[in-house]
């Protein structure tokens, strides 16, 4: 398998981006704003709730187009981005298969799916509608979803929110398993360190409103080795590296 | 051993149970209909008997009316002309009036435009329109069948207004990032989301459209169940206007029985069998 993402990483400059809310006062969500994401790596966007996370995520996404600055997204697999969302966002009149078949591209409509849902244990749900699935299980659906259209760059916005902590530990594992099937550049959305720190290749740390970044976090330990007391040790040393973060 | 047998016979007589109360169940509601529909007749019947009088026929009298016309062949082309201004009207006003109330719906400028129009339209009376309608176009099919739809239009874009301002964000911000073309958007994300509201629109419009159509076959046409239902009002013949409502009644019955029900158990396949 050729990893994805060849040609570049993604660069994100974006100057500002403001809000005006319902009394006419304006807000700055995010200002001077500026990383990058290496191609094939998993990164982590951390920053305490309401920081703007979500709303970088929606700029990178092309879901609001009101900002000033740029960026540039990777190229490589499909050339498309995928998308995790806070919800699953399955469409309830479709079935699992066709939930993710119709993200596909017309090239890539009828290809085979099946190690796809075998890893992530979907493989007897198919045929099933997402309200009779758990929301574990719809979860897992949306990652399905996300890792079928072969994406150059996978973006993921909390995806393990309002889940029991068992069900979002094994989650985060099958995350991983997936992921290590076809490494894409990924960046994702959390303020849950222990999160970040399990997952992530580099934690980009972010400041309270407006968003700006306040250091990078290198994990630097292979993933398999990162148990309990490893993920202990990692966010102490986190802790002594940004004393304010999170 | 025996403990063994006993428990699976009682098992499969449980199954029996269950499965003639099944078939009860679902004949039930059928039976019940049925009963209904009689003691209704029978009340006619006594009604008809206690007053003898021509303008309140027995059952029997309008039935032999129904035949005789039925083998005349009057009553299947008269029914058939009346359906087929049905179906044309209703095709007409459910995509002019889809198209524009979701596009109003999406488009609030539009709709604050528009709104005072869609008013005056709601209430224009039918008359009104269908009067209009010949006097502006002639005594021709399309004046009446446009005339019926104008008349059905505006409470199809209220409906379909309300259904479009009701459109979950995500699954249109999904369809963005996943790319999905403009035509996977309609099939997949818009109209399932716009379809209980179509089929609100749709119920609620085919009873209306017929009994207008009545009114334009009436008034400049010279065929179909509202032709006809003049024809016999100036000769008095309340047997055959009887049986010529009634039959149209029992078409729209069969439409919405064998038609209606089975397409919108299919459109919402997806709600009943949730967990």
């Amino acid at each position: 398998m050729q990893p994805a993402g060849v040609a570049a990483p993604l660069k994100v400059d974006i100057s500002e981006k403001t809000f005006r809310s319902a009394e006419g006062v304006t807000i700055v969500a995010l200002r001077g704003l500026s990383f990058e994401v290496r191609q094939g790596e998993f990164a982590c966007l951390l920053g305490p709730s309401g920081c703007g996370k979500t709303t970088t995520l929606r700029i990178l996404l092309g879901l609001d187009r009101q900002f000033s600055g740029s960026y540039q997204l990777p190229e490589g697999g499909s050339n498309r981005v995928a998308a995790v969302f806070q919800e699953p966002v399955l469409l309830p009149w479709r079935t699992v298969e066709q939930n993710v078949r119709l993200a596909l591209s017309a090239r890539l409509r009828d290809k085979d799916l099946d190690r796809l849902f075998e890893i992530l244990g979907l493989s007897s749900m198919r045929s099933l509608y997402p309200s009779e699935l758990s929301l574990g299980l719809a979860r897992r659906a949306a990652l399905a979803r996300a890792f079928a259209t072969e994406p150059a760059i996978l973006f993921l916005d909390e995806p393990f929110t309002s889940l029991d902590e068992r069900t979002a530990d094994r989650l985060r594992r099958l995350l991983m398993t997936v992921w290590a099937a076809r490494p894409t550049t990924a960046l994702m959305v959390t303020h849950n360190l222990r999160e970040a720190l399990l997952l992530a290749d580099r934690i980009i740390v972010l400041s309270p409103r407006p968003a700006q970044v306040l250091g990078i976090f290198d994990v630097g330990l292979s993933r398999h080795l990162r148990d309990a007391p490893a993920l202990d040790n990692l966010v102490s040393d986190f802790h002594k590296t940004f004393p304010d973060a999170v | 051993m025996t403990a063994g047998f006993g428990s699976g016979k009682s098992v499969s007589a449980g199954r029996r149970a269950r499965a003639v109360s099944r078939a009860i169940g679902a004949a039930l509601p059928a039976a019940t209909t049925l009963a209904s529909l009689l003691g209704l007749c029978l009340l006619w019947g006594l009604a008809a008997g206690m007053w003898p009088s021509r303008a309140l026929p027995p059952p029997l009298e309008v039935w032999r009316v129904l035949l005789k016309e039925a083998a005349s062949g009057d009553l299947g082309y008269h029914l058939a002309m009346t359906l087929w201004r049905v179906v044309a009207a209703y095709l007409v006003a459910m995509i002019v009036g889809s198209v524009i109330g979701v596009l109003l719906g999406r488009y609030w400028r539009a709709d604050s435009f528009f709104n005072p129009w869609l008013v005056l339209f709601l209430n224009l009376p039918a008359l009104v329109v269908i009067v209009l309608a010949y006097i502006w176009f002639g005594l021709t099919e399309a004046a009446a069948i446009g005339a019926v739809a104008i008349n059905k239009i505006p409470n199809v874009i209220v409906t379909m207004r309300e259904g479009a301002r009701a459109l979950d964000p995500r699954y249109a911000e999904m369809a963005t990032v996943y790319r999905l073309g403009p035509l996977d958007h309609v099939r997949h994300i818009l109209m399932p989301q716009l379809q209980p509201y179509f089929a609100a629109a749709s119920r609620s419009g085919i009873a209306l459209i017929w009994k207008i159509v009545l009114v334009v076959e009436l008034l400049g046409r010279s065929n179909g169940v509202g032709f006809q239902i003049y024809l016999y009002f100036q000769i008095f013949d309340v047997a055959a206007i009887l049986a010529y409502t009634l039959a149209f009644v029992a078409i729209m019955l069969l439409i919405e029985l064998f038609l209606v029900q089975p397409l919108e158990r299919h459109a919402t396949r997806w709600r009943s069998r949730s967990a």
